[in-house]
């Protein structure tokens, strides 16, 4: 007997692993023409394996101090083998994972994919990417530069000035009443041990259900009976997979090294804030938003205040999105809600880009769609064998 | 014939294909191996340091006192009226920051009792090395004033 068979001959005595690789081998995909978007959650789960890899190893040499926090990052930058590399990934694997769990999101809620029996996957999805935006705040903080420390005052500004609980929020959220060396080591226990406990917690059960009830059949696909025979997951699918992984790993290390992260200028808190000061993109269309309101108050709420909560109340529907679309359930159509999400993604886009003065978010997004839709169209056309 | 050809082939494919994640593993594991190796951080070298007078009370009253010398601790022993002798404080055994015991007469080590003599040799206990003696000269800043004691590398 081989050395690898004796090993799984052990392993199998003592590891229930047949069960797994019945499952393995059971596991189907479906093959349609949005069989593209399936990729979309797994490539935000790559991002996110990232985000675990570099912050574990960045916090080998950060230290969470408002004395020490920014010279820590400057010699993560200058004088570590790699240090900037890993820095560098860190930040833009950040900004790649919000901007894919975005387009998973989108992708899943025009596909209908939260209907019964996958109304508690949309939820902790919702949830994993609101974990996801709180690690974006709590990180953007952390290297202690100007640019942080103004976001942080103007993002906790706004929780602050919800009617009845700001004040809790806003001393909740800064550890006191100023953003502090208090706030910065405050964050720093949120950034890398609260949430991530909450997230492995919401993302574990979210895969669990993703094994549990198999990707979805989008209903027009189903009702005109449009499938071709299943892909196997494995090894199918996980290849490919696998094979988007590499390609994201190449781009990361390519926009790390041709585009390494900034540092900017340390934080004062007695120095005046940057013109054109900006939370980052992922909350751009919010405090675009914000600056549109003029300032009064009405009943003693803040007109401030109003879009802000709004927004809060946006976030709960989304939250809720399968409980209240009846329609999918008894009719096997929304159209009211793809119309509302047709709304609600132009109107992010287009405020992000006014926010920036810039037609670009308007052409990344254009450009996404245009990838997905190549990509879509390229894996489902020429390939004939996979045909019923 | 086609066997052949189609095992041979076989052979690239498997070979181009973990050569490949070889390659991909090793350009992901050498940064990473990079990072988590500290690098050197340059330590400004001291020479000489200042311990303060020769009345120092501290001295009078335990015997001893640890000085700052550069990054490292060196501990000044008041042996008798003018006997003043330094020596690095970090004992050889593991690190610990010896002591000096006045009623014993000796350089003393709690963490393991590791013991030294007078002129840092280790007489007893896990010490395996002696302590590095450094110079000590006292100095005269100026008419009137008690004498410095200056420590230096010898």
């Amino acid at each position: 007997m081989s050395v690898a068979a004796k090993v799984q001959a052990w392993l199998d005595e003592r590891v229930p692993l047949s069960a797994v690789r019945e499952l393995m081998a059971k596991k189907t995909v479906p093959v349609h023409k949005y069989t593209v978007f399936y990729y979309l959650g797994g490539m935000t789960l790559f991002f996110f394996i990232c985000q675990v890899m570099t912050g574990i190893l960045l916090m080998l040499y950060y230290r969470p101090s408002a004395d020490e926090a920014f010279e820590s990052v400057e010699f993560i930058m200058t004088t570590v083998p790699f240090g900037w590399l890993i820095r560098s990934i860190h930040s833009w694997s950040a900004n790649l994972m919000i901007y894919f769990a975005m387009l998973h999101l989108v992708s899943v809620f025009f596909l209908k994919a939260y209907r019964k029996p996958r109304e508690l996957t949309w939820v902790t999805g919702c949830l994993a990417l609101f974990l996801a935006m709180g690690f974006g705040f709590s990180g953007y903080l952390l290297p202690w530069n100007k640019l942080a420390f103004f976001a942080t005052k103007v993002g906790t500004d706004i929780a602050g000035s919800v009617p009845i609980v700001g004040e809790f929020m806003l001393r909740f959220l800064r550890g006191g009443d100023r953003v502090t060396g208090g706030t910065l080591s405050r964050f720093y226990g949120w950034h890398v041990a609260i949430l991530p406990a909450l997230m492995f917690a919401v993302l574990g059960l979210h895969l669990l259900l993703v094994q549990l009830q198999g990707m979805s059949i989008p209903p027009k696909i189903e009702r005109e009976g449009k499938l071709r025979r299943p892909m196997r997951f494995f090894p199918g699918f996980l290849l490919r997979d696998l094979f988007g992984w590499t390609m994201a790993l190449g781009v990361l290390a390519a926009l790390a090294a041709l585009f390494p992260w900034e540092l900017g200028e340390k934080a004062d808190p007695f120095a005046p804030a940057y013109q054109n000061i900006r939370p980052e993109w992922y909350f751009m269309f919010m405090f675009q938003t914000l600056k549109l309101v003029p300032g009064g108050e009405i009943f003693g709420i803040e007109y401030e205040a109003i879009p802000i909560m709004g927004f809060g109340l946006v976030g709960l529907l989304l939250l809720l999105v399968p409980f209240l679309d009846r329609g999918i359930v008894t009719r096997g159509k929304s159209p009211g809600f793809t119309a509302v999400g047709v709304i609600g993604v132009v109107y992010v886009v287009v405020m992000t880009a006014w926010g920036y003065h810039s037609l670009a978010p308007i052409w990344v997004v254009l450009a996404t769609a245009a990838l997905i839709a190549a990509l879509g169209v390229g894996t489902y056309r020429p390939s004939m064998r996979g045909r019923k | 014939m086609s066997a052949s050809l189609s095992t041979t082939r076989r052979r690239f494919v498997n070979w181009f294909l973990g050569t490949s994640v070889g390659a991909l593993v090793l350009s992901i594991l050498y940064p990473v191996l990079r990072f988590i190796s500290p690098p050197k951080m340059p330590e400004a070298t001291t020479n000489e340091v200042d311990a303060g007078p020769v009345t120092d009370p501290e001295l009078a009253e335990k015997g001893f006192k640890i000085v700052r010398f550069g990054a490292e601790p060196v501990i000044l022993i008041k042996a008798g009226e003018n006997d003043f002798r330094a020596f690095t404080a970090t004992c050889t055994h593991l690190e610990c920051i010896v002591e000096y015991r006045k009623d014993k007469r000796l350089i003393w080590c709690n963490c393991h009792d590791g013991q030294y003599d007078l002129s840092g040799r280790n007489i007893a206990g896990p010490p395996p090395k002696p302590l590095t003696p450094l110079k000590v000269n006292l100095v005269r800043r100026g008419a009137g004033q008690p004498p410095s004691i200056v420590i230096s590398r010898s």
